[in-house]
């Protein structure tokens, strides 16, 4: 689920000073969360260790139906493990991961270097701007995607086809893999070039002016003052930013499944994708919650450098 | 001047980019079709015309499925907001053993894989006879809004002085007196920009609406229905488009509200510290 939270009030783990409770009944504090946790037992927690006995369990249609699924060790992982199809699957999702991300934060620094030197009337264009796209549902983008790459009608072929590249005419984008591959990536990196871009230019805007002054004085380029002020300044912003992107590309599921569902043969079939046509598709439910988790666990192996780089320049800056 | 080139074309470049989806979407959705198939595309709507707004809204159930976005996002929305309200108090006014580990569960509930969560939904869904039930979709949008309005919400408590609600009390208040009185009024920004995140995470999602609602198709939500336009409308582009902006609207008003709302709570802040 798309869980791109505005800026919000940082919340420090802790507790209040002491103070005097007139006459509050100790247990009130509990009955207040009792809600919220039931919730998070019931809606999420139980989800999450069913999906992990599913995947140590033998549970296809029959299983469904019936219940009583016996319990079938390590086999499920095995068999995920030892398919060729698993590993371009999760090669593929790797390059989408790296495509996507890339361009994304290339992009988004470029854009908020960009506004922060526009005059005044055109920064506030381009803000709003981005804060439409950004304000676009992902299936009203997907419709619209589709409509911008129709063979016939489509204002992308009429382009391509007016400078020159005649055989765009009639061009069927969503029959060629890598044609569809290029165009998620195109519509994912513009659904999340404009939240990366606000925050790095909100990030820009807090830098010091003189630090810049500073550098110019000392005779530095544009790359230089970007290397040696900015970047480092940032560094922080840049890596909370690099991580959101990574976990929101890695498990995007939406735009793939309404507009191709994985295909044509495969070419956009990543992890998210690949688990829930093994489920739904194949009903081997077993076999899906087993590429579930092991899709959790690419993510965290894919994370967790990139957190420990994050988190020890961060304690050296101290 | 000349130097200001470069980036000013930038500039106009990227406002193309991030603008012209939307634009062509509504453009296309004004036009009649006999434009929308013109050889040469046509970048004004020169024929400007609401049938296709009328043809979407006439086409079968489509009140229907605004009616059920409607209810779950709506739902989700308030049975989050009420549920955090509580927490969130607990949370940011109460000293209790647990708090910490309670602040955790929430932390690590904002991070939930929730993609990974299809699987297991639909069977346990199924096995409780939740299946194409709008209220299973409810608990679900309920579930994945909770943690960030707890968060969000402790967050504007916290920043609101205790000794508010203790004059209050002093003057003769009961406790949920000086909180309904005081606090909560305090509260309203928060509450509205909070919620107003929710309904639009809501409304938006797709995944669970798709995996969840598969024999009854009468129960299923706006963005659904959206991904199966080719068997709704065709062809019909006009039409489709006419959808995907009914279907953006609310999102855009919120999005306008909001920013309206955050800004004033800035100003006010400014103003009042």
């Amino acid at each position: 689920m798309v869980t791109q939270a505005p800026e919000r009030p940082v919340a420090a783990a802790a507790p209040p000073p002491p103070r005097r409770r007139r006459g509050l009944p100790a247990l009130w504090p509990y009955l207040l969360v009792i809600p919220t946790v039931a919730g998070t037992a019931y809606l999420l927690f139980y989800p999450l260790i069913r999906s992990v006995i599913i995947s140590f369990q033998h549970f296809r249609t029959g299983e469904l139906i019936r219940g009583g699924a016996a319990f079938v060790g390590l086999e499920n992982y095995h068999e995920a493990l030892g398919s060729a199809e698993f590993w371009a699957v999760v090669r593929r999702t790797l390059v989408w991961t790296g495509v996507n991300v890339v361009l994304i934060m290339v992009i988004s620094t470029l854009v908020a270097l960009m506004v922060a030197r526009l005059g005044k009337r055109l920064r506030l264009a381009v803000l709003a701007g981005l804060v439409l796209t950004w304000a676009t549902p992902v299936l009203a983008a997907t419709t619209i995607f589709q409509w911008l790459f129709q063979s016939k009608l489509g204002v992308v072929n009429w382009l391509l086809t007016t400078i020159g590249f005649s055989r765009f005419d009639g061009y069927t984008w969503f029959a060629n893999g890598t044609a569809t591959f290029a165009i998620m990536v195109l519509l994912v990196v513009w659904q999340s070039v404009p939240f990366a871009a606000l925050t790095l230019y909100a990030g820009l805007t807090t830098i010091p002016q003189e630090l810049f002054e500073a550098a110019r004085i000392d005779g530095a380029t544009g790359w230089q003052v970007f290397r040696d002020v900015t970047f480092p300044m940032l560094r922080p912003l840049f890596g909370l930013i690099t991580s959101l992107e990574i976990i929101w590309v890695f498990k995007c599921f939406a735009q793939i499944w309404a507009i191709s569902q994985g295909g044509p043969d495969g070419a956009t079939t990543t992890l998210p994708v690949y688990a829930y046509q093994v489920a739904q598709s194949l009903h081997k439910y077993d076999l899906g919650s087993a590429i579930s988790t092991l899709t959790v666990l690419i993510l965290l192996v894919v994370l967790v450098p990139h957190l420990r780089r994050m988190y020890k320049h961060e304690g050296a800056d101290k | 001047m000349i130097r200001r080139l470069p980036i000013t074309l930038a500039a106009l470049s990227v406002l193309v980019v991030s603008v012209f989806p939307v634009y062509w979407m509504v453009v296309t959705a004004f036009k009649p079709t006999r434009d929308i198939q013109a050889d040469t595309p046509q970048f004004l709507p020169l024929h400007p015309t609401l049938d296709h707004f009328a043809t979407a809204i006439g086409s079968e159930g489509f009140a229907l499925f605004w009616r059920n976005s409607l209810l779950v996002s709506l739902g989700a929305v308030l049975l989050s907001l009420v549920v955090a309200l509580l927490a969130a108090f607990a949370v940011a006014r109460m000293r209790w053993r647990g708090r910490k580990a309670f602040i955790l569960m929430v932390f690590i509930a904002q991070m939930a894989p929730w993609e990974a969560l299809l699987i297991p939904m639909f069977i346990i869904a199924r096995d409780t006879g939740m299946l194409d039930k709008l209220s299973m979709l409810t608990l679900i949008y309920f579930m994945s809004t909770l943690p960030f309005t707890i968060v969000t919400l402790r967050g504007f408590l916290a920043a609101i002085p205790e000794e508010l609600e203790e004059a209050a009390q002093m003057d003769g208040a009961s406790r949920s007196a000086a909180f309904r009185k005081v606090v909560l009024p305090l509260l309203a920004p928060g509450l509205m920009s909070t919620s107003l995140f929710g309904f639009i995470t809501a409304w938006n999602e797709f995944a669970f609406a798709n995996a969840l609602i598969i024999k009854n198709q009468d129960d299923r939500t706006l963005p659904v229905w959206l991904s199966s336009f080719s068997n709704v409308f065709g062809t019909d582009w006009g039409a489709t488009m006419a959808a995907a902006t009914l279907f953006m609207l609310p999102v855009l008003l919120i999005f306008l509200i909001l920013q309206r709302r955050v800004t004033s709570g800035i100003i006010a802040g400014a103003v009042k510290g």
